[in-house]
């Protein structure tokens, strides 16, 4: 149990880890509470940053988390952590200044992967989208007009901004290497049903391309070459290669963490490189990896807005002394808004052998996917289908015979099974 | 130390909202409770309008409650809550 006396630190500033924070509080935890952030923000909400903050509904700013401002804690913002040292229970910063912990929650979450040719990405008209300073930056970009924007890789982000950019009536081409959009995540047959819906909505999909380099003319991007040898202008380029997680300032520390998060235990406690936990740091968030319970013990880092928050309250209650004895297990769930279409998930779809239509017609546009795996329910997609998600997740996580009997209540004759057609 | 502990200048003022879209099913409830901060767009696109004026504390929280899966959050600092 963390003592009044004890300081808590936690190493990020975002969803996961106020919610952490509030949650500390809520258990009891009086003592002093230091919020350390790279960037110079309070936290904030990025779902509506790749939506309303870019066709310019909602200012950035706007974004700042309820909960931040009755929360007690001190903050320290605008410069990274850079080394931990569990021995002296420090953390040093950036900025050379060295904060002590008692207890310490790792919730440093992940950054944009970059475009791998350093003097290309930093072309003007290059973006990335992953905080509040990089939305505001797109949308100043999207609203001067711009002829033509590209957007390079297909994955949710991707989609978020190649949809957002028909409906500010600017045309956009998306490039994926792989055969479909949301492939790696959804697999192509299910990519392939969104990724008309795209196309009925004017992005150009170019999939199983690869863009090779960018071109620039003093100083500014013009135009982006392809690996096939064809090319198009473009004067906005939107980098959508995914994320990496920050987990760089571990290093040295002798915590079990590389670039696919900081390992957990089943309880929150972040593992040693013996495997051993270290019961005054816990993580949560985008950068945790831990067994997750439903996936017979899998090891997942979830970039989710819902694990976020749940992970961190765990963590928090689990670094108060105040977490009954259980492993963190929270269904995953997700959302994306693409456009005004909404895609939906529960449950973890990697690892699936199959998919059924359980509801609605992907021709419609409207319609709900059921993952299987080894003759189990895994995962559910809903697009533009919601109300059907809940009874989804039941079968999820049920581990309920798949193809689910009966889920297709527009469809008594029976759903057809699919290959998922993942990588 | 004379670094600056908090370099950003703190929450702006008036009320705070967030949804758990996760949750979210579209009833829209909260549109018809405090129609000029929420809005369905397409099927079931909830927008909601993140920082809402003080003033208008009133439809905010009957949106809020007005939710049949709880999904909206609100902090009014002026209430503590």
């Amino acid at each position: 149990m963390a003592q009044t006396s004890e300081r808590v630190l936690i190493v990020g500033a975002g969803l996961a880890a106020l919610r952490g924070a509030e949650a500390l509080r809520a258990a009891g935890f009086s003592g002093p509470l230091t919020i350390v952030g790279d960037e110079p923000h309070r936290p904030y909400d990025r779902p509506p940053l790749s939506k309303h903050v870019l066709t310019g509904v909602i200012p950035a700013e706007a974004t700042t988390l309820p909960g931040v401002g009755t929360l007690a804690a001190e903050w320290q913002l605008g410069s990274a952590a850079q080394r931990l040292d569990r021995q002296a229970r420090t953390v040093r910063l950036a900025d050379g200044r060295t904060l002590p912990y008692d207890r310490l929650l790792i919730a440093t979450g992940t950054r944009a992967r970059p475009w791998a040719n350093p003097h290309e990405g930093r072309l003007a008209g290059v973006f990335t989208l992953r905080g509040r300073d990089d939305a505001a930056a797109l949308r100043r970009a999207l609203a001067a007009g711009p002829k033509h924007v590209l957007v390079i890789g297909a994955g949710f982000i991707g989609c978020e901004v190649a949809s957002l950019c028909r409906q500010l009536d600017l045309p956009v081409t998306l490039v994926e290497p792989g055969p479909t959009p949301l492939g790696r995540v959804l697999g192509s047959t299910v990519g392939a049903f969104i990724g008309a819906i795209h196309e009925g909505h004017g992005v150009a999909l170019r999939c199983g391309r690869e863009v090779e380099w960018l071109e620039g003319r003093d100083g500014r991007l013009v135009r982006a070459h392809l690996v096939d040898g064809s090319s198009l202008a473009a004067d906005i380029a939107v980098i959508a290669l995914g994320a990496v997680r920050n987990t760089e300032w571990l290093d040295g520390s002798g915590l079990s963490a590389d670039p696919g998060g900081v390992d957990c235990d089943a309880r929150g406690h972040v593992l040693d490189s013996d495997g051993e936990p270290d019961p005054r740091v816990a993580a949560a968030g985008d950068v945790a990896r831990f067994p997750h319970p439903l996936y017979d013990g899998r090891r997942v880092a979830l970039e989710h807005w819902s694990h976020a928050v749940a992970q961190g309250v765990h963590a928090g209650r689990l670094l108060a002394g105040a977490e009954p004895e259980l492993p963190y297990g929270a269904l995953p769930t997700f959302w994306s808004m693409q456009g005004d279409l909404v895609v939906k998930s529960v449950g973890l779809t990697e690892g699936a052998d199959a998919v059924a239509i359980t509801q609605g017609d992907p021709a419609a546009g409207r319609f709900v996917a059921t993952y299987g795996r080894a003759g189990r329910c895994i995962a559910a997609v809903s697009v533009d289908s919601a109300r059907w998600l809940p009874t989804q997740a039941e079968l999820v996580a049920a581990r309920a015979p798949f193809p689910p009997r009966g889920a297709a209540t527009d469809r008594p004759e029976g759903v057809t099974v699919f290959e998922p057609g993942f990588p | 130390m004379s670094a600056p502990a908090d370099a950003s200048s703190g929450p702006p003022p008036g009320l705070r909202v967030s949804v758990d879209l996760n949750l979210c099913q579209a009833y829209a409830q909260c549109c018809y409770a405090a129609p000029r901060h929420f809005r369905i767009e397409g099927h079931e696109a909830l927008f909601y309008d993140p920082a809402p004026a003080a003033r208008d504390r009133a439809d905010i929280e009957r949106a809020r409650v007005a939710c049949p899966v709880q999904a909206i959050r609100v902090e009014d600092p002026e209430r503590g809550a």
